[in-house]
């Protein structure tokens, strides 16, 4: 009795931990940020044809889809990713600290390894009751602003960033790029000194954060708390047409950061699996026109010339600054903003 | 002092009186009010779960159960939960026998530790098990070494598992094995029973639905958690999310059909187990009351 217990234990645990591992098809794991997963389903079934044809191996690939912050630190912990495609370049960074991917990991592919690009856009109720037109309307007395958590989501990170920035053009006028070279400049100074104020007014209008850009949608739209949503303008442009019955509408600032989403092999995961090759071609089919047209096709902005042509018009023509220009790159944004008693840190005092 | 005293003493007989024969409306509005905050509380979220689930036809209901990613979640939770409860159901009768029928030293710190999952929370519990098998973790080099995968793979939500439903056998089983003594174990041992035989034939028929109400409790967790398993497990759709988790994807994609299918499953699930519970409930009632009639 109790040994057939035992036996009958013993199989149920080899059945279920052995099943896959004679499995003939390659298994590729993708761990990617929240909002994508409408994107990588739709391009992952394309890869998963294209690669049949042009090798005859069958190619599974999986998904697992968070916060970007969070989803780095379970790949540093042992999430056996063979491609990470995260929101920020800073996320991919924290990875590559820990060995897992060599520090230049964003020359290997073009375009700094984004194959698409997005910017933000604000989600208002219906009729725009606040009068929310832009960044400047964050922070007045009334207007709650619903923003993830920059220390585990990317997109907040780029919210922040953006409204930062936002501050720092309005200061500094049209060059304010050029003038930024020098940040002894007392303008300049005085500048980054209205930002933090600006930025900390807005966090006070924050009354929850949540963890990941999906979260964040999800509490404004279905739980209906805030009065406007920062989020990725793909995000925003896919929920608006899935929930176009949601009683919502979409404003688009004059100006705004160009967001760029990162994409990278984990080296020392795919030598371990031996999917070096295919997950390398995973990353590069993204560049291809088939991998355009469905980045377009959900919102995010094509770096192809061809697809950003073919889906311009879904896109409002604002000016954008990059990171670069505006903070250094992501290491010296990090540095100053987010990392442990950073700006942020001082800033946001729950 | 004793005229206030008499006062009192009659205003509350009054009061007992009067709540005896509680007019019909009174007592209307009562039953009604405790009705409807049932019907708000309980039945009108259970409804709801069904409703939405079926929204979309049955056709729709019943693919998002054949759907590939929903029949791994399935096999998980299972899985999980064939390894997790039989586990904890050995243990927690070891455990429960020797508090309740042995006098040791550390008796007390016994206890307190089985009742530790209950005490943390479970997102603690997951992130204990990062910090041992992760990457980084106090057991993470020599796993690699050995190309052992613990943490987001299956064996991570099993042992998160186990971790979480550890204490519910046992804290069935002392207070009903410590109420029940030792007499007759030793009787049966002075008789010239062995110790297996003691417990096989004295212990167990007695502890019988006490062990059973404490494994359909542990079996209800082991398939529900969600804290623990969620820090352990990593997402990996199709390969390491258990049918909770597989809910909350649905429910972040804005599948709501689907994701209401999962939960009235789940919420099935649970009221299989209810029902199950109320039955063991009513024959151990039925059983006390058979063995001392005179009570």
């Amino acid at each position: 009795m109790q040994k057939k217990l035992i036996g009958a234990i013993l199989a149920v645990v080899l059945f279920g931990f052995g099943g896959m591992s004679f499995a003939e098809t390659i298994e590729l794991l993708n761990v990617s940020y929240d909002p994508t997963r409408e994107l990588y389903r739709e391009f992952n079934d394309e890869f998963v044809k294209y690669w049949k044809e042009k090798t005859g191996q069958a190619v599974i690939v999986r998904q697992s889809h968070g916060g970007s912050g969070k989803q780095a630190r379970a790949v540093i912990d042992g999430l056996e990713a063979d491609v990470v495609t995260l929101a920020l370049a800073g996320d991919v960074d924290a990875i590559s600290e820990r060995g897992l991917l060599p520090a230049d990991w964003q020359k290997r592919l073009p375009g700094n390894s984004s194959p698409y690009t997005s910017t933000l856009a604000l989600l208002v109720r219906k009729g725009n009751p606040k009068n929310i037109k832009s960044w400047g309307d964050l922070t007045r007395v009334g207007v709650q602003v619903i923003t993830p958590n920059p220390k585990t989501s990317g997109v907040a990170r780029w919210n922040y960033l953006a409204i930062w920035g936002y501050v720092l053009r309005r200061e500094l006028g049209k060059d304010y790029v050029a003038r930024l070279k020098n940040p002894q400049d007392p303008a300049v100074i005085a500048a980054q000194d209205k930002a933090r104020a600006f930025i900390t007014k807005v966090f006070k209008n924050v009354p929850v954060l949540d963890s990941g850009a999906r979260d964040a949608t999800n509490t404004f739209v279905q739980r209906r708390i805030g009065d406007v949503l920062i989020n990725w303008e793909n995000e925003i442009l896919l929920s608006s047409n899935e929930l176009a019955s949601a009683g919502v509408e979409i404003v688009i600032p004059e100006v705004s950061i160009l967001a760029e989403p990162t994409v990278a092999v984990v080296d020392k995961n795919v030598d371990r699996k031996g999917t070096r090759s295919v997950a390398q071609a995973y990353l590069e089919y993204l560049y291809s026109p088939v991998g355009q047209d469905i980045a377009g096709r959900n919102y995010y902005r094509p770096t192809s010339r061809e697809a950003a042509a073919k889906y311009s018009k879904q896109f409002p023509k604002i000016e954008l600054f990059t990171i670069d220009d505006v903070f250094g790159g992501w290491p010296e944004a990090t540095r100053v903003h987010f990392a442990d008693g950073g700006e942020f840190d001082r800033i946001y005092i729950p | 002092m004793a005229g206030a005293v008499q006062l009192r003493l009659h205003g509350s007989q009054r009061g007992a009186y009067a709540a005896r024969t509680e007019s019909p409306l009174v007592r209307r509005i009562l039953i009604g009010t405790a009705l409807m905050f049932l019907v708000l509380v309980l039945v009108l979220p259970l409804v709801l779960i069904f409703s939405t689930a079926f929204s979309r036809g049955i056709g729709v209901y019943l693919s998002s159960f054949t759907d590939p990613d929903a029949l791994s979640a399935i096999r998980l939770t299972l899985l999980t939960a064939a390894v997790a409860v039989p586990l904890n159901t050995l243990f927690g009768v070891c455990a429960a026998w020797a508090i309740a029928k042995f006098e040791f030293r550390g008796k007390n710190i016994l206890i307190t530790l089985i009742d530790l999952p209950f005490a943390v929370s479970p997102v603690i519990a997951g992130l204990i098990f990062v910090i041992l098998f992760g990457s980084w973790g106090f057991f993470g080099e020599w796993l690699a070494a050995y190309n052992i995968k613990i943490i987001f793979a299956k064996p991570g939500i099993i042992i998160a598992t186990v971790f979480i439903t550890f204490p519910f056998v046992a804290r069935e089983l002392i207070p009903l094995m410590q109420a029940q003594g030792s007499e007759e174990e030793q009787s049966a041992i002075v008789l010239g029973a062995g110790a297996w035989q003691t417990f096989r034939r004295v212990t167990l028929p007695n502890i019988k639905w006490g062990l059973l109400y404490g494994v359909i409790l542990c079996n209800a967790r082991a398939m529900g958690e969600f804290g623990a398993v969620s820090v352990v497990s990593g997402h990996i759709r199709g390969l390491t999310c258990t049918m909770p988790l597989h809910l909350e994807i649905l429910y972040n994609e804005y599948n709501f059909a689907a994701a209401f299918a999962i939960a009235s499953l789940l919420t099935f699930l649970a009221l299989v187990t209810l029902v199950l519970k109320s039955i063991i409930e009513w024959r151990s009632a039925r059983q006390t009351a058979f063995e001392n009639p005179e009570s």
